[in-house]
């Protein structure tokens, strides 16, 4: 009798007795069936490949502790098992996402280093001194609302208050500061960047 | 119009089969695994 004529059924009730071949029969005969459908769901061979291993595991195990009902239903019985793990995969997966790194995209593109080494380190000092300096080099209410919005981050209504002029003034100050440091960098060649 | 192909379905289908090491595992671990009934009570045991 060639094994495909030979049904679940049988195959399952002689691996209970004892016979380690019918399982054999019984996994090649569904393997690929079991194994796409849980593709299909994940779309990851290795995930498939662990949880087509777990769903048999638990196969094996309900039929040697006798805890399979035979209604000739084998394959429907697989499937629910595997499906399960499915689920239970992905609540795991959800609670815990995994960052898959194996694809075109690489997150170290995105992320970075904040922290500077000390070449730029370095190189933002003495951008931030000649800054300093340059801003020594504006008219005193111009120097002012400057220093008060950019180093002291205070607001366009907080300079006014405390500089006693209009809002507008200050935001024309702030302008005219901007300009002519502009003005100034342009003059001397200086580069600021790093 | 440009002719459309699509990728060969049974070649795919090919593909979508666990790896043999696994299926040996399984083999080999329903060759490892045994129960014991001790009056109501079931043990599982793997053997190496």
């Amino acid at each position: 009798m060639k094994h495909k004529d030979i049904s679940d059924a049988v195959l399952v009730n002689r691996y209970i007795n004892g016979d380690e071949q019918s399982l054999s029969i019984l996994i090649y005969r569904h393997k690929q069936k079991i194994y796409s459908f849980i593709y299909s769901k994940v779309f990851d061979k290795d995930i498939t490949e662990d949880i087509f291993q777990d769903a048999f595991i638990k196969v094996i195990k309900n039929l040697k502790l006798g805890k399979y009902n035979e209604e000739g239903k084998f394959l429907p019985w697989v499937m629910r098992i595997s499906h399960n793990l499915v689920i239970d995969h992905f609540r795991k997966s959800n609670r815990m996402p995994k960052f898959d790194n194996s694809g075109d995209f690489n997150i170290f593109t995105v992320l970075g280093d904040p922290a500077m080494n000390a070449e730029k380190r370095l190189i933002k000092e003495q951008v931030d001194c000649d800054l300093r300096r340059l801003i020594e080099e504006l008219p005193e209410d111009q120097k002012d609302v400057l220093i008060m919005r950019m180093y002291k981050e205070m607001s366009f209504k907080e300079i006014s208050q405390q500089t006693d002029v209009s809002i507008n003034t200050a935001l024309g100050r702030m302008r005219y500061a901007l300009i002519n440091l502009r003005k100034i960098i342009e003059e001397k060649n200086i580069v600021l960047s790093n | 119009m440009a002719k459309l192909y699509s990728e060969c379905p049974s070649k795919k289908d090919a593909l979508l089969n666990p790896k043999e090491a696994t299926i040996d595992f399984l083999l080999n671990y329903s060759k490892a695994l045994s129960v014991i009934k001790c009056n109501d009570l079931k043990f599982e045991v793997l053997q190496n």
